[in-house]
């Protein structure tokens, strides 16, 4: 079963994936994506050692409604920024974000997450994985930025990963 | 059925349609307007992205008024929410690389370099 | 009701967006800026597309739709990679 199945839950995505694209309900369907669901994460489990763990998806789905949140407040800001602000008067500013995160998917979470938000943009990686580059469009105090996202973002993603 | 249901659905609908295309606007204005490259990412990566969520949104919803529900807005709205940010990220490397992004990047704080611009160059 | 109006409204501003994004794509600076132009156009075409389809009043658009942003997206990463890279499979 475990060599078979080496991904359980990507198996029940693929399937989910698949009936989302065909949009309707048939048992043809449902054979095809158990097929798929079966050979893709067996081709490509050379490429995934790992099982990624979450040890509270429903903290997951919490997290999901607050970056939506974010998301559209994001927006506003980005809008009012780009529409009326004078030229010479944006403040972009890099700032490098040190991470306590070690799990890759959480940190690929993060990093997406950053830059779906507020003015923020994952620009780079350190090359050792324990830094991230982000470039913020205004932010005439960087600090207060990068502690915003360890507080608001890193530390709900460690509780929920780690 | 009451009528009042159908009409503030109909309000819902139009004024997220409206928002929707306003920052769909905004975000390619911005594209024009801002003046460094790294800034010119920031435009489309969310004011676009808002403006087809709200597209698809509108069309869920009144496809589901009509009877037929499709489940491929979902599908679309999650595609484009994990690829902006892997796009995005693509974009700042390709930036980083040639030089043309604002050349004050930070230190890392680890000791080594970023990895766009280390020696061992490896995929992110 | 308004919604016929906003359908309208929301159309036209895509199209605004369009054109906005060809004149940036034909004065860009840089290949980078090009590449995030043709990914925004990307964008704004499915937009475009989904507004279509509830103007017509049917789902089938919506594959059309599915089709834009798979291969959108695979676009901008290949032209990306090619930059960084100098190619797109190793």
């Amino acid at each position: 079963m475990r060599r078979l199945f080496p991904h359980p839950y990507l198996t029940l995505t693929l399937v989910i994936l698949w009936f989302l694209l065909v949009n309707q309900w048939k048992l043809g369907s449902l054979v095809l994506a158990l097929m798929l669901g079966t050979v893709i994460p067996l081709v490509t489990s050379a490429w995934w050692p790992d099982r990624p763990r979450v040890k509270r998806p429903f903290g997951l789905a919490a997290y999901a409604v607050l970056v939506l949140w974010d998301v559209i407040v994001a927006n506003f800001q980005v809008a009012r920024i780009v529409l009326f602000m004078p030229r010479d008067r944006i403040r972009s500013n890099w700032i490098s974000v040190p991470l306590d995160l070690t799990s890759p998917e959480a940190i690929s979470l993060l990093a997406g997450t950053i830059t779906m938000t507020p003015g923020t943009l994952t620009a780079d990686m350190s090359a050792c994985g324990r830094a991230l580059l982000v470039h913020a469009l205004h932010a005439p105090d960087p600090d207060a930025v990068r502690d915003d996202i360890k507080a608001r973002y890193e530390s709900r993603l460690k509780r929920i990963f780690e | 059925m009451t009528p009042l249901l159908p009409l503030l659905l109909d309000f819902l609908l139009a004024t997220v349609l409206i928002g929707g295309g306003i920052f769909a606007l905004v975000g390619s204005y911005g594209l024009l307007r801002l003046p460094r490259p790294m800034q010119r990412l920031h435009a489309p990566t969310k004011a676009t992205t808002i403006g087809v969520g709200a597209a698809l949104f509108v069309s869920a919803l009144d496809l589901a008024g009509q009877g037929q529900i499709s489940w491929q807005e979902i599908l679309i709205t999650l595609f484009l929410l994990l690829t902006a940010p892997i796009s995005a990220l693509f974009l700042a490397k390709t930036l980083i690389l040639r030089g043309e992004a604002d050349p004050d990047l930070p230190a890392t704080g680890t000791g080594t370099p970023w990895a766009t611009l280390g020696s061992e160059h490896r995929d992110p | 009701m308004i919604l016929p109006y906003a359908l309208l409204f929301f159309l036209g501003c895509i199209a605004v967006a369009l054109v906005l994004n060809l004149w940036r794509l034909f004065t860009a600076p840089t290949v980078t800026d090009r590449i995030l132009v043709l990914d925004t156009m990307t964008v704004n075409a499915i937009a475009l597309v989904v507004a279509f389809g509830i103007w017509a009043g049917t789902g089938l658009y919506l594959e059309i739709a599915v089709l834009f942003a798979l291969t959108g997206f695979v676009g901008t990463v290949a032209y990306c990679k090619y930059l960084l890279r100098g190619s797109i499979i190793e």
